[in-house]
């Protein structure tokens, strides 16, 4: 019965960890009524403390790395993070900057990361990532 | 006799328990799938608040370190139980409310701030500058709609008075309904009296655009933000079935009407049907002032909804009193 509710109520809270406002803006696309993420149960929540999914667009900053650390221990388990377009993935056009302090795997090492790449990803790469999240989730709630 | 009177108590406590959570859900199911709608999306499922209980449920439930530890916990529960006790005494269809009495209308406007109070409690209990910010803002929409729901609630009582009776019982009420007791200024009054309490309606269940204390995106749900697992799904809960008791009481205070009084039915028939009547009322009253208002509006800001509350929805309703005062004096009759 868990792991059903799981697959069809994933609370996502967003966190612009340095990005450059494009992937925030198909976030947004994928709530309006063309996307409507609503219909699978998805909603963006305002709090860590209620998400499941934790969605983090663009590179992590030099300033940025306590909060994302921060916010990654306050969301309730179980959990993923979500990384939203390239810059995530590799820095993207941010690359070798020297604000820089990498993907997200070295400053979280112990987290379940999804990947969303695109410069910005389409919505519908992003509810697909989301899928893959859920996916996931259901697994980890069998064992 | 106690014992007895024990019994039925704690059976129909029960009873009353799970058709609350069970409808306040569906309901809530129902109120998102029709916003979806009104706003030209799919929307949800109509199950969906019982995927999201049970979803929240099976998560990790913390307690921050600064919170004060059995009150963070206490709070949701309180809210839950002072929810699901608020239809105790509102009449549901045709059948009586188990707790009624002489004087539960008051007691009923009373038992309606224990909610808001325990998630007051709740979020400063919680110890985040948001839930601070958010339990101060609850504070102040309870104190601002609290003036013209009691005008509201007076007026028909003062109304009903001419009658005489137990007129402060809410059973009383619901067996008169206002619209037989007046005349045409009265009519208006009346009509006047519903609008001020249709709009009381989602300041008092924190719905859009009274949600001040929750609002998401300013300060990150308020008195909420620290909650997770276990608590934030009691007070999800309780959200649903305060919205149902809220939209009951409307029902009951101005559409009172079940479908036996017009058609001649068998006895358990009757109490089948007024109660599918009483579910059909009950989702109109939620339709015309959450799901369409919502739907329609933006949040207001905290000093707006003071404003709008104390002055404009105040002066509405009082001059709805006033219409039925003076229907008092000129009686004209509308039938």
């Amino acid at each position: 019965m868990i792991p059903k509710a799981f697959k069809r109520a994933l609370w996502v809270f967003h966190v612009n960890s340095g990005s450059c406002n494009g992937c925030d803006i198909e976030i947004i696309a994928a709530l309006t009524p063309r996307y409507d993420v609503e219909r699978f149960g998805i909603r963006l929540v305002g709090s860590p403390r209620h998400a499941d999914v934790i969605a983090f667009t663009g590179p992590i900053t030099n300033d940025m790395v306590d909060k994302v650390k921060r916010i990654y221990e306050q969301t309730p388990d179980p959990k993923v993070v979500l990384v939203v377009g390239s810059c995530g993935i590799s820095g993207g056009v941010f690359h070798e900057s020297y604000h820089l302090a990498g993907p997200i795997e070295r400053i979280i090492p112990e987290a379940k990361c999804f990947y969303v790449p695109g410069c910005p990803p389409r919505p519908e790469a992003i509810i697909q990532g989301v899928i893959k999240a859920w996916e996931y989730l259901e697994e980890v709630e069998k064992k | 006799m106690l014992g007895e009177l024990l019994f039925k108590t704690v059976i129909a406590s029960i009873g009353i328990t799970i058709f609350a959570v069970i409808f306040g859900l569906l309901f809530k199911g129902i109120d998102r799938k029709l916003v979806a709608r009104m706003q030209m999306r799919v929307g949800p499922p109509i199950r969906q608040p019982f995927l999201d209980v049970i979803k929240l449920m099976s998560k990790e439930t913390i307690v921050p370190e600064n919170a004060v530890g059995w009150m963070y916990n206490l709070a949701p529960i309180i809210c839950l139980a002072s929810s699901i006790i608020l239809l105790l005494y509102i009449p549901i269809g045709n059948f009586e409310p188990l707790l009624g009495g002489h004087g539960d209308i008051i007691l009923v406007i009373y038992i309606f701030l224990i909610p808001a109070l325990a998630m007051v409690a709740g979020g400063f209990a919680s110890g985040s500058p948001f839930a601070t910010v958010g339990a101060q803002r609850e504070m102040i929409t309870m104190m601002s709609y609290e003036f013209p729901l009691a005008v509201v609630i007076i007026a028909i009582v003062w109304k009903l008075s001419n009658i005489g009776g137990d007129i402060f019982s809410l059973q009383f009420i619901s067996s008169h309904p206002i619209w037989e007791e007046v005349g045409l200024l009265g009519l208006i009054g009346g009509i006047i009296l519903l609008l001020a309490l249709v709009i009381v309606t989602p300041g008092e269940v924190a719905k859009i655009p009274f949600d001040v204390a929750e609002a998401e995106t300013e300060i990150a749900h308020g008195l909420l933000v620290e909650y997770s697992g276990r608590n934030l799904a009691l007070f999800y809960i309780a959200d649903a079935v305060k919205m149902f008791a809220m939209a009951s009481l409307v029902v009951a205070l101005f559409f009172p009407y079940n479908l036996s009084d017009f058609i001649k039915l068998d006895e358990i028939v009757a109490y089948i049907a007024d109660f599918l009547f009483f579910l059909f009322k009950v989702f109109l009253v939620m339709l015309f002032s959450i799901s369409l208002v919502r739907a329609g509006m933006a949040r207001l800001r905290i000093t707006q909804v003071v404003s709008v509350y104390w002055i404009t929805i105040t002066l509405i309703a009082l001059f709805g009193l006033v219409l039925l005062m003076w229907d008092n004096q000129y009686s004209i009759k509308w039938w």
